[in-house]
Order: structure tokens, then sequence, then C-alpha cells
């Protein structure tokens, strides 16, 4: 008992499907790649998502290194291309992998964020592209072995130390109460400061706070029992605002200090009034809106805010710096990713933020903590953490 | 110092938030049998509307009385915003729905769709209008800060402020209130028919849409209520603010006995309690596996929760 | 009548078409025989390994690499679709916290593989063990719950394996595991360049070889996983298990009083469908490299338990097509940037109201909705029974 339709409409079915494979099959691959005239760098962070506020400077830092090598009109012109990962991981693998088949990068400038970066280092790593991060301050991304990673900021290990000897050194606080807010950013640095601050003498206690909720209650109580000299809270500022503000209206009147993540006018505003007036926040990167650290850094401020007309933020100067380094490459006529990552290898020069100079695991050289003090809605920089006094 | 008085004054004071809003969905399973996710979605519309309110009058460093009748102000406006959004919530995403007759499962996606929906619609179109924060920044935290904080009276050794204090009887108030309307009026006993036996009481000629736009008004209305509260205690929201909250408030509805108005109230409030307690002893990074689990004890031993499920037996 | 009916009717006319020619399709489907299936499933077979094709990419995925995001979310997501379907579509039980056994996988993937130096085969084994186990162990205490009280308590067994993982340091904290090892190479063969596969975008592929660039060894483990899940969830549903399973889901009083040991079944499809979640979770942290507590939201839940209700709750092919949607849909819309939540929330809502049933809902299932009841019940004041959509209309008069 044989019917034909059901076979028949197979048949079709499977025509149509090999018709489709055909057309398919006849569109060329379309071409990229090879004009020597121009470079493809991209750059990889947040543009749009939660974080924006923290990435765009970076984005406009860098493009404004490139817009400035383009008007000089080299033999060979830079392309900045940008990749909005929003911060996620599983995006920013995607399109770090369109990045390197369809746009054929030379160099990538980020990712951004630490999360983002543990997983696009492995798939540059294996296609041969250099990357200068000029934010992801995570310190484990430098012991993977990862050849072709590097950044121009100093990890959290450095940080945390740095601010854990301010601490106990400049503060001179002797009681210090750490909070961390259980991200990845967070809690390494609250323990890298934690090991920093016992080791400086001063005894410590902890807690953590959930940065969905907004009832920090239980973490204030804590604090208010242990009474102490200094607060140190590892976390972004959207949460140390609102911890500030309950630490305060509870009575608490200890020292707040911070890091990078809360160095953000939004910390003050969170904490609303004058909650949050004196707080020191730590930061491996330079912010120098007026220009006072120097020449370059006065040029950079004035070019950036001409251009923008924002004064410059966050990780504005690391990320001109990094881009720096992609000029630099190109100039010297290393167009292919293997020319400017042996190119990078040997790079020394004095960048806007410091003296860029990459060590092997990719870390860049020496590293700084500057500590910024909340005034109002500013954060004017304070000086070295080795050497400032609040 | 001792932490038990802190932690069960700020206990009783998050319960009572989380209380307010377990209303929302325990008077909507109760009626629908639908878990609404939205819910969380309709208490941060209530807490923008109590900013708006903040910004317009320009409120601040307000303590004593006044801040009686400020909140009562946020409130109402409060009230009103997230009722009328959640009777459209009920109009344009579940009552296609059950004209259909669909499963509750479908409901329950449709639910989630429009949370997402909220969110992102807030994030991206309304804060940045509504508020003129630039396009970009629109997913960030917004304050109004307007409250004095001081202190009342003390329990123990622990001082308990005037913000706490107004949160917990708010939210005592407005339980009373709504449990007088359902047991009294004719409105809430359409409500218990409805909840016992929807066939029953169609037959009898209780109109169900009215009925279930009803539900939706109040329990919107005492998110609203609840969001004027948070936004008196914390004075910050942005558009993921419901999200936890929300899931904390299902947890206690449940706690409690969903569908149970009385069981919403002491779920609330022993799950902030437990949450408080939690963090006391085992560290604040566990609190919510503290709730959770003792949450999964309860139902072990009681299948319907503390108060059992009730709204269907009028025992409001 | 209600003011809003004007609305409806236009949407109608193009809603009802659509829906008709997907249920004609599955009237077709269901009269054909083994030789007209079998050539189906092997098609599809053949297009599900040729799909990441760069031609198919460009349009599917313009914004995006298509071969990465064909691995995870789409196949990811179609794998824990399946394994959520034999939990909601087939047993009946609202699970709200699926994703924590996609966290047992990852997690089991990256410390027995960073941590011990397990092979990948042997972790799979192992991973998916773990997840069944996990599945039991939370099915054990609270499957004597019904419905939505059961929905909370696996809401809070997905938030607490997120927050434990978070807050145990022996597994990385919040900064996870990295440096997961890629599965050993099984061969380094190459696929030769010749016209024939060019065509097929396939010239230089070493499909056995696992390394970071290629998603595309990754996606036909995927695939092959896929595949396999289904054949296993298919004889399931066809055996004695799936049985008792659609009386679990439509009456439990009355299966248990039938003599089905309701409690035993329940756990089973806890249990299986743990173990498919694991072997997602497994896949997904051989490939990623490194996993963090964050990767298991509980949106995660609900986007795939959206997946399933959005095909078809109970139909296989059903669930597929909606984790193929909901995977797809938000990176194709890529384009309108800051506003694809907002569009794949509103979707989610539009197709919900226009075909509740799902996409490609279960026979039996589409004849329970007309009788007015789904497999979950209906919502509460909608009133049952036959006839109960005119009773209805009435009252709104």
């Amino acid at each position: 008992m044989k019917r034909v339709p059901p076979r028949m409409r197979l048949l079709a079915v499977l025509g149509a499907a090999s018709l489709a494979l055909a057309a398919c099959g006849d569109s060329s691959d379309s071409g990229s790649g090879g004009d020597v005239s121009e470079v493809s760098i991209g750059i990889m962070g947040d543009f749009t998502g939660e974080n924006a506020g923290i990435v765009i400077p970076i984005r406009n830092a860098a493009q404004l290194a490139v817009d400035e090598y383009n008007a000089t009109n080299p033999e060979t012109k830079i392309k900045l291309i940008p990749y909005d990962s929003q911060a996620k991981p599983e995006q920013a693998v995607a399109l770090a992998k369109n990045a390197i088949k369809q746009d054929k990068i030379a160099g990538l400038i980020g990712p951004a964020f630490s999360g983002e970066s543990a997983q696009v280092g492995p798939v540059l790593e294996e296609a041969q592209i250099p990357s200068v991060s000029a934010s992801a301050t995570n310190a484990p991304l430098a012991e993977n072995g990862w050849k072709y990673w590097h950044r121009v900021i100093s990890d959290d290990d450095v940080q945390g130390a740095g601010i854990g000897q301010f601490i106990t050194t400049g503060v001179g606080a002797k009681k210090v109460f750490i909070i961390d807010d259980k991200s990845t950013y967070g809690q390494p640095l609250a323990a890298t400061v934690k090991k920093a601050v016992e080791e400086g003498g001063a005894t410590t206690e902890g807690d953590s706070i959930d940065t969905d909720g907004a009832d920090f209650s239980s973490t204030v109580n804590k604090a208010k029992a242990f009474a102490p000299d200094a607060i140190f809270f590892g976390g972004y500022y959207a949460e140390g605002g609102k911890l500030i503000k309950q630490l305060r209206e509870g009575g608490v009147d200890a020292t707040f200090l911070s890091a990078d993540g809360s160095l953000d006018p939004g910390l003050a505003k969170g904490a609303g009034g004058d909650n949050a007036e004196g707080s020191l926040i730590g930061c491996p990167c330079l912010i120098d809106p007026e220009g006072t650290a120097g020449e370059a850094s006065k040029k950079f401020a004035d070019a950036y805010k001409a251009k923008f007309n924002a004064p410059t933020a966050i990780y504005a100067a690391e990320a001109y710096d990094a881009a720096t380094v992609f000029i630099k490459a190109v100039q010297s006529g290393a167009t292919t990713p293997e020319d400017i990552q042996k190119f990078i290898g040997t790079v020394d020069f004095t960048g806007v933020s410091k003296q860029i100079k990459f060590e092997a695991n990719g870390e860049v050289a020496g590293g700084d903590v500057y500590i910024y003090k909340v005034t109002g809605e500013s954060l004017p920089l304070l000086g070295n953490a080795k050497t400032a006094k609040p | 110092m001792n932490q038990f008085w802190p932690a069960t004054v700020d206990g009783l004071s998050l319960g009572a938030i989380y209380a307010l809003l377990a209303l929302g969905y325990t008077m909507v399973y109760g009626v629908l049998r639908l878990i609404n996710f939205a819910h969380s979605e309709i208490f941060m519309i209530g807490t923008f509307a109590s900013l708006a309110v903040v910004n317009l009058f320009g409120f601040s460093g307000v303590g004593g009385f006044a801040l009686v009748g400020v909140v009562l102000v946020l409130a109402v406006a409060g009230a009103l915003a997230s009722g009328a959004s959640a009777v459209a919530l009920e109009y344009l995403a579940y009552r296609p729905l059950r004209r259909k007759g669909a499963s509750r499962l479908a409901a329950l996606i449709s639910a989630i769709g429009a949370s997402l929906f909220l969110q992102q619609l807030f994030a991206r179109v309304l804060i940045p209008w509504w508020f003129d924060v630039p396009k970009e920044k629109g997913a960030l935290p917004l304050q109004g800060h307007f409250v004095e904080r001081e202190d009342l009276f003390a329990i123990g050794d622990f001082v308990v402020r005037n913000d706490k204090f107004i949160v917990f009887v708010g939210a005592i108030i407005m339980m009373v209130a709504l449990d007088q309307f359902v047991s009294r009026t004719k409105l809430g006993r359409g409500i218990r028919a409805t909840a016992q036996d929807p066939e029953t009481s169609v037959l009898m000629g209780v109109n169900i849409d009215r009925i279930v736009t009803a539900t939706f008004a109040i329990g919107g209305a005492m998110a609203g209520v609840a969001a004027a509260l948070y936004m008196m205690r914390f004075e910050e929201t942005d558009f993921f603010v419901g999200f936890l909250l929300g899931i904390k408030a299902f947890t206690a509805a449940v706690l409690g006995g969903i569908g149970n108005l009385r069981g919403a109230l002491v779920g609330g409030m022993v799950l902030g309690l437990i949450e408080m307690y939690g963090s006391v002893m085992f560290g604040t990074e566990w609190q919510h596996v503290v709730a959770f689990t003792v949450l999964v004890l309860v139902l072990m031993f009681r299948p319907t929760g503390i108060l059992g499920e009730s709204l269907q037996q009028a025992r409001v | 009548m209600s003011s809003i009916e004007w609305a409806k009717k236009p949407v109608r006319k193009i809603s009802e078409p659509v829906g008709s020619r997907l249920d004609a399709l599955r009237h077709w489907w269901a009269v054909q025989r083994g030789p007209v299936r079998w050539s189906v499933y092997l098609l599809l077979t053949v297009v599900a390994f040729l799909l990441p094709h760069e031609d198919i990419g460009s349009f599917m995925s313009p914004h995006s690499d298509w071969q990465a995001i064909l691995f995870y979310p789409i196949g990811g997501y179609i794998l824990l679709a399946i394994g959520l379907n034999v939990v909601v579509g087939q047993a009946g039980l609202l699970d709200l916290g699926y994703v924590a056994f996609f966290a047992v996988g990852g997690y089991t993937m990256a410390i027995l593989g960073k941590q011990y130096g397990w092979g990948f085969w042997e972790i799979i084994a192992v991973g998916v063990l773990l997840a069944a186990l996990s599945g039991v162990l939370l099915g054990a205490p609270t499957l004597r719950l019904r419905g939505d009280y059961l929905a909370i308590v696996t809401l809070g067994f997905g938030e607490i394996i997120r927050i434990a993982a978070t807050n145990t340091d022996s597994i990385g904290g919040p900064n996870g595991i990295a440096g997961i090892p890629h599965p050993p190479n099984l061969t380094d063969w190459e696929i030769p360049d010749t016209a024939f596969f060019q065509a097929l975008d396939l010239e230089g592929l070493k499909p056995f070889t696992y390394g970071a660039l290629d998603t595309r060894p990754y996606y036909y483990l995927m695939v092959i996983a896929i595949i396999g899940t289904i054949i296993f969830a298919k004889r399931l549903e066809h055996s004695r298990v799936g049985r008792s399973w659609a009386a679990i889901r439509e009456d439990e009083d009355a299966a248990e009083l039938m003599g089905v040991p309701t409690f035993k079944f329940k756990l089973a499809a806890f249990a299986i469908g743990a173990a498919f979640g694991g072997l997602a979770g497994v896949l997904y942290g051989s490939q990623a490299t490194s996993i963090i507590p964050e990767d298991f939201p509980f949106i995660l839940s609900a986007t795939i338990l959206a997946a399933v209700v959005l095909g078809g709750s109970g139909n296989i092919p059903g669930v597929m097509v909606g984790a193929f949607l909901i995977a797809w849909i938000p990176e194709r819309v890529r384009g309108v940037g800051e506003y694809r939540i907002l569009v794949f929330g509103a979707a989610l809502v539009i197709m919900m109201a226009l075909r509740p049933e799902g996409l490609l809902p279960s026979r039996q299932r589409k004849a329970e909705l007309k009788e007015g009841t789904g497999g979950m019940g209906s919502l509460g004041a909608e009133v049952g029974g036959p006839g109960g959509a005119q009773v209805e209309g009435e009252v709104s008069k």
C-alpha cells in the first residue's frame, strides 16, 4: 500500500531546501581587509546599558585620540569601531567573534569591564588579536597566561593595597568596618583592603550588602555596634550613595572610603545632603579635569572638554593612552595584529595617565593609587595614596 | 550593642512594605489564581509618582507631623498612579487571555512580558522624558531627599526613628481598612464570592469583569501606598526597584497563606523579621537564603502557609 | 461587549490565518507515516548542521556572530526548554527555578574540569547525574506542595543556588571560575577546501577541534545533545511514565485514586528535567571558559518558561520553536539597540493574547483549551466548562 501524495510532498520540500542552499552558496563573501590605507581598531564596552555612564567617557577619549591622529593625514588611517557589549559576557564574546571575522579588527580597546574580559580574553588569544583595556581592574585576569591581553590600569590588588595602606597611615584608622557588594569587583577588592588594613595593625569587621535591595539597615546596625574609625565599601556608587545615606541616618559617622567603582558624582547625589562630604575615594586612575597634574594632562583635559563639552571623567585618560598605544603602533608601520602585538611588547612612552610600559603578563608597569575627596558633588584630586592626608 | 531590638524594628518596618505589596499578589491570586508578576512594576510606577510629587512641591527637610501630611499626599498620588496602571494592565494584558479561556501559565508569561515591558518603558522612555535626565542615564537611580529623620522613642537601647515608625503604622492602618472594606461592603462581598466560586457568583448576578477590575485597582492602590512609604523610607528609586521587593512580597503572600489578606500581613512581617534576624546570625549575604529556607520549612509543615488560603472562606 | 473589541478585529485578521496554517501543518503531520517522518527528521538534522552558514547568519543575525549565538543562547535555550518541558509541559509542575540545574551543570564542569582536571566526557555524565540528584533533593521535600506553592519554592531554590555560589569562596565566590578547560580535541581533521564545502561554508572547519574562536564544533555537540534529549523525551512521553505524567497534569487527585504513584512520577519528572538542564550547563561551561553566579539569574528561568509556553507547552517541536524565537528575536533586533528588551516584553504579551495555547500546541492541549481548561487550569474568573465564553459575554453586557 503505497501512497503517492506524501512522497511527492516530501520531494517538494527537499527541492525547496536544495534551492535555498544553492541560493546561499551563490552570494560571494563580502571582502574586507587587506587594505593598508586603513586599520580597524575595535572598542568594546557598555555604551547603552546600566553602566554606560562609566564607559562613554572611555569611548569618547579613545575617539578623541583617533580623531587627532587621523587629522594629521597619516598614510594609514585608523577606523575605530564600537562594540556595545552592554557589559554582558556572552554578548561581548559574540561581538568579539564578529569583530574578528567580519570587521577584521587589528586590535581592541577594552573590553571595559572585567566580567566580559574574562570571556573575551580566550577568544582574542586564539585569534591572536592584541587588546588593551583601560578599565578592567580584576586582578586574576593577568593570571590566565594570555599573551595578547594588556591593560593600562593597575589591578585591584594594587588598588586595594594602596587604599588599605592609606586607611591605616593617611587616615590613621584603628578600627575599620569593611563592606562589600558581593560583586566580582567589590568582593575581592574588599578582601584585599581587609588584608592590607590588618597588616597595618587595624582590627576589622565586615558585612555584605545586596545590590538589588534597598534596605541596608542590618549592615548599618552591625557597623554601629562595631563603632569603627573608618568604613571601606567595595562596590559601585549607586549602592555606595545609598549606603552612606543610611549609615549617616543610622548615626554612624566614621570616615567613608571606597574605590574606583564609587568614583562618581552620583555617590554624593545618592547620599543626599552633605552625607558624603569628606568621603575618600581611591582609584588607580588619574582624573584631572583642571590639568594640574602636568602638561600632557592639561592638553588632554582641554581637548576633551572642547570636543565633548564635558569635563574628563573616570578612565578617560587611560582610554586615551590605550588608544595611543595602537596609534603609535600604526605610526611605526605595524598594520597586522601580529606586528601590533610585537610593537606593544616594546612600547614605552609617557602617556597622559602614567608611563606606559607593559610587563610580560600584560599588566602596566608601576602603579600609583590616587585619592579623591568628595566635596559637594565634585571629586577633586587629593593626592597620591602614599602621601595624601585627608 | 545587642542586635535584637534594632533587627526587630527594622524587620517590622521592612515587613510592613512586604505586607502591603503582598496584598496585591494575594488579592489577584485569590480571584484569578494568577501570579501577577507585573505587580512589582505597579509598585515601581507608584514610587515614580511619589517622586514626581516630591519634585513638584519641592518638599525638603520635612519632619514632625508635617511628614505625616506629606506622606498622605504621596500615598494618594502613588495609589492613583499604581491603581490606574494595575487596571490598565489587567485590561491590556490579562483580559484578552481571560476571554480566550487561556491557561494560567499563558497568563503568567504575559505577566512576565508586561513586567519586562514596563521596566524598559520606564528606563528607556518615560524616566528620561518625565524627569528630564539624559537618555543613557534613564536606568540610573533617581533621588528625592525630603525627610528629616527624627528619633521618636526608644525600645530597649534602640531608638526608633520617625520614618520607620510611620511605615509600620501606615501599613497596619491600610490593612485594617482593607480588611473592613472586603468584609463589609457590597463590592467586597462580590470579591469574596468570586474568589470562592466564580461560576456560581456569575449565576448570582455578580459582574465578574467589574470584580476583577476592582481587585486590580485595590491591589494596585495598596502597592501605590507601599511605594509612598518606601519613598519616605529610602528616598530613591529606579526602574528595577520592584524586582526583589516583588519576589519577597510574593514569598510573604505564600508564607502567610496566599489568597488570605491577614496572611499577607502576617507573612510580610514574619518575612521581614526572618531576614533581619537571619542577617544578624549568618551575615547579610545569607539573608535571602535564610528567608527561602524558612519558607520551605513552613510549607512542609503547613502546606498552605501560616494562616492557610482563605479569601474564599470569608475569613478575611 | 468591551470597548477594545474594535482593536481586536484587524489583529485577528493577521493572527488567525497564521494560527490556522500552523494548525493545518500539525494535522498534516499527524497523519504521516514512518518513511515520511524519518525523511523529515533526517532533513531537519542536515539543516541543523548546515545552519551556521555565513549567508544564513548575515540575515539571521546581522549585528552579532551567528555561529556564537547559535550555540548559546539559541541551542542552549532549546536544550533547556526541552528539559523544562518535561517538568512543566508533561508533568504539569510549575518550576520557576529551573536555572538552578543549569548552574549545577555549569559548576560541575568548572570545578571538576579546572580544579580536578577531569576529562570532558566523564564530566558530562557526572554533571547530568548531579543535576538529577539536585532535582531529587529539591523535589523530595517540596513536591507534595501544589501549583503555586511549588512555583515559589522552586524560585527560592534557584535563588539559593545562585546566592550560595556567590557566598562560597572555595568556588570563586562572585568571581566564579575562570579558565575552564575546553573539551579535548577528538581529531584535528579538517574539512577539505573543495567547491562543494565552500558552498556549504564548511571549508577549513575542524569539526572535532574545540577551541575558543570557532563555536561550530560546540554547536554540533549541542545539536547532538538536543537530538539525544528529544529521542529520550519522546520515548518517555509514549511510555507508562509519560501517561502517568499526563494523568497527574490533568487531575492529580484522580490519578492518585486510580493507583498512579504520583509522588514518584513527579519526582522522576523533576530529576529528568534537571538532568537535561545539567547537560546544558556542562556544555555551556565547556565553551564559555568562565562562569560566574550572575550567569544564572532568575530572569533566565522566566525566559525559558516563556519559551516553553510560547512555543506550546507539552509539544517538543513547539517548545523548540518557542526557545528559538525567544533566543533569536532579541539578537535579531539588536539594531533597535536599547529598545530591544522593551520590544521583547511587548511581543510576549501580544503573542500570548493572540495565541495563548502557544504557537504549536500539543493536540491534546488544544482540545482541552476548547473545553475551557488548560493543563494547568484556566484563570479563576473565567467561567469554565462549555459555553463559558458565552456566559461571560452576557455578563459583560
